[in-house]
């Protein structure tokens, strides 16, 4: 089996984030870049994926700035993924754009049976670029996947629907598969797979080679810092009379009883 | 002159309220809005949809769409865009919307912006206010060269309001109440095939579309303590979620955890009992409107972003804050 798995690098929830010069984007400076955490979902499974498939093979696709990307390539590398492949392209392409240049690699790659991706991206929460790259593919996607079983025909998935609700799921292969928390617990890269994925090559292709469509359908017009939340009115008294100021507060001042 | 469709939903045969809000907007926009809803609940849905001042109503009246098929539905969703000349596609950020827009998008090169909070409309143009990076920053994006705006808004932003009673046209009589009912033929399956549904244990709404959702954290000290807040929850018809703490830790179900690898939401009142606010749990709950905060702990992070809070322990103030929501709401 063919697998691909496609990252995407986001800043470390525990960065700060200033707004650049041009209030259009984030400073980029003194950004902390990890591997999304539902990518990781995807790569674990796509390597478990191959260990039980025998004659198969993983590549790991990153699409971003040359100068940074690499990076969580590696860490995908380490993990035990066997090839990898960077898109370098400008930051904020959109998820359009994203889904363009990743759909065409994999079919310059002699396609796939299996594409993994995290089910969304943390930064942007868009949770669009999986159904996207299927479309191009035409052929069939799942999100918030947390469980995938191989058969003949292709993939029964079961994926996590609203109020704690499971949907079981026969998609025909090729498919590609948004993975959710829940599919299986990443493994650490080990020291020896670490220094193995430092020797390794990565494959560059240049997005503007690609001979698609870059041009964005969605942009940020203009970017803010939330308000400043006022401090936390912290209610005080014996456990009776907080309980009753705070069941009156709720009720006559905040009103959202 | 924007054309909006609006992709409703119900829940046990009524709309739900995150579909009520986009009603209420494209109503209220001056704009030509149709609605496109399936599945067996349809019918009652399109009528409540006359009831809420919708005119232009296409209908899958099919079972095959109670379970939601991603092929299908966007087979159907793509021909009625097609139909409606729409150029403003309305849905909530709900699973099925969520998992359904982009694909579509896809198919009519076209971007889609989710997770909004605000909407604006500028002649043809949306503006769409989102949340990033964990919303430590607010966005205001836009289309650009996008043939269709697909559109998913966040439950619980938007005003929900009935029409004046003038403006309400009543559904099923003909041409004379103005409502235009299109039946839409279900569509064939050819990628993915729905096996089987395992209902989850909750008939609640989920986390993401709840108005009120009380969460539990490692405070709590053990699963079976979950109970004191499934009464709470059962007093104000709330939703209960949790931390990434009490899931990991097998208390739970993954479908509970609000935060960064969990659900976002963003209800008008979230009550956070035992739960300290690591950065990923603050991620995926900062936006709710309201916030409580129960913790023994007064250095607790959640209390940084709490409106109100309790410093104390949570075995002796939630039964008594059970008790007094009953005595105060059902009185």
């Amino acid at each position: 089996m063919k697998i691909f798995v496609c990252v995407k690098q986001v800043p470390d929830t525990e960065t700060k984030v200033r707004i650049a010069a041009d209030g259009l984007s984030i400073d980029n400076t003194a950004i902390k870049w990890v591997m999304n955490p539902y990518d990781e979902f995807a790569v674990e499974e796509a390597i478990k994926i191959r260990d039980l498939n025998a004659g198969s093979q993983t590549i790991v696709i990153g699409l971003g700035p040359k100068k940074r990307v690499p990076d969580s390539l590696r860490t995908a590398l380490a993990m035990g993924c066997d090839e990898a492949i960077l898109i370098d392209a400008p930051e904020n392409l959109d998820s359009l754009a994203t889904a363009r240049c990743l759909a065409k690699v994999i079919g310059q790659e002699g396609g796939a049976d299996l594409i993994l991706n995290g089910k969304l991206a943390i930064d942007d929460n868009a949770s669009a670029v999986s159904q996207m790259i299927a479309e191009f593919l035409n052929c069939a996607h799942a999100t918030v996947v947390s469980k995938i079983s191989p058969s003949p025909e292709g993939f029964e998935i079961e994926r996590d629907s609203e109020g704690g609700t499971k949907e079981i799921v026969m998609v025909k292969k090729p498919a590609v598969l948004g993975a959710n928390k829940g599919l299986n617990i990443p493994r650490y890269a080990s020291l020896p797979g670490i220094m193995k994925a430092k020797k390794k090559v990565i494959k560059e292709i240049d997005s503007a080679s690609l001979g698609v469509d870059l041009s964005p359908r969605t942009k940020i017009a203009s970017l803010e810092l939330p308000p400043e939340k006022p401090p936390v009115r912290l209610i005080s008294g014996d456990v009776a009379a907080q309980v009753q100021e705070l069941v009156r507060s709720l009720r006559d001042e905040a009103k959202v009883l | 002159m924007a054309k909006i469709l609006i992709l409703a939903e119900t829940q046990n045969g009524k709309l739900k309220r995150s579909t009520l809000e986009l009603v209420t907007w494209s109503r209220k926009s001056g704009q030509s809005v149709s609605a496109l809803l399936w599945g067996s609940a349809a019918p009652a849905g399109a009528k409540e949809l006359g009831q809420n001042g919708i005119k232009d109503i296409w209908v899958v009246e099919s079972a095959g769409y109670d379970t939601y098929n991603p092929d299908m539905c966007a087979q159907t969703l793509h021909e009625v865009t097609k139909k409606t000349a729409a150029t403003l596609i309305l849905g909530s950020t709900s699973a099925m919307a969520r998992d359904l827009f982009p694909r579509v998008a896809a198919r009519m090169n076209s971007g889609v912006i989710s997770d909004g909070t605000e909407l604006q409309l500028q002649g043809e143009s949306v503006t769409v206010k989102k949340p990033l990076l964990s919303a430590k920053v607010l966005a205001k994006m836009t289309f650009d060269n996008s043939p269709v705006q697909f559109v998913l808004m966040r439950a619980n932003q938007l005003p929900v309001e009935a029409p004046s009673s003038s403006a309400t046209p009543s559904v099923g009589s003909g041409a004379a109440t103005g409502v235009e009912l299109h039946a839409v033929s279900a569509a064939q399956p050819l990628l993915a095939v729905v096996k089987q549904v395992v209902k989850g244990a909750s008939e609640k709404l989920d986390l993401t579309e709840a108005n009120i959702i009380v969460s539990g954290g490692r405070g709590l000290k053990e699963a079976g303590n979950f109970k004191l807040l499934n009464e709470l929850a059962e007093v104000l018809g709330a939703t209960v979620g949790a931390s990434r703490a009490v899931v990991d830790a097998g208390w739970v179900s993954h479908g509970m955890q609000v935060g960064q690898t969990g659900k976002t939401v963003a209800p008008s009142l979230y009550i956070a009992v035992g739960i300290s606010g690591a950065v990923q749990h603050l991620a995926g709950m900062s936006a709710s409107k309201v916030i409580v905060a129960i913790n023994n702990d007064p250095n607790a992070p959640i209390f940084q972003k709490a409106t109100y809070g309790i410093v104390g322990d949570l075995f002796e103030v939630v039964p008594k804050l059970t008790q007094e929501f009953k005595r105060i709401l059902h009185k």
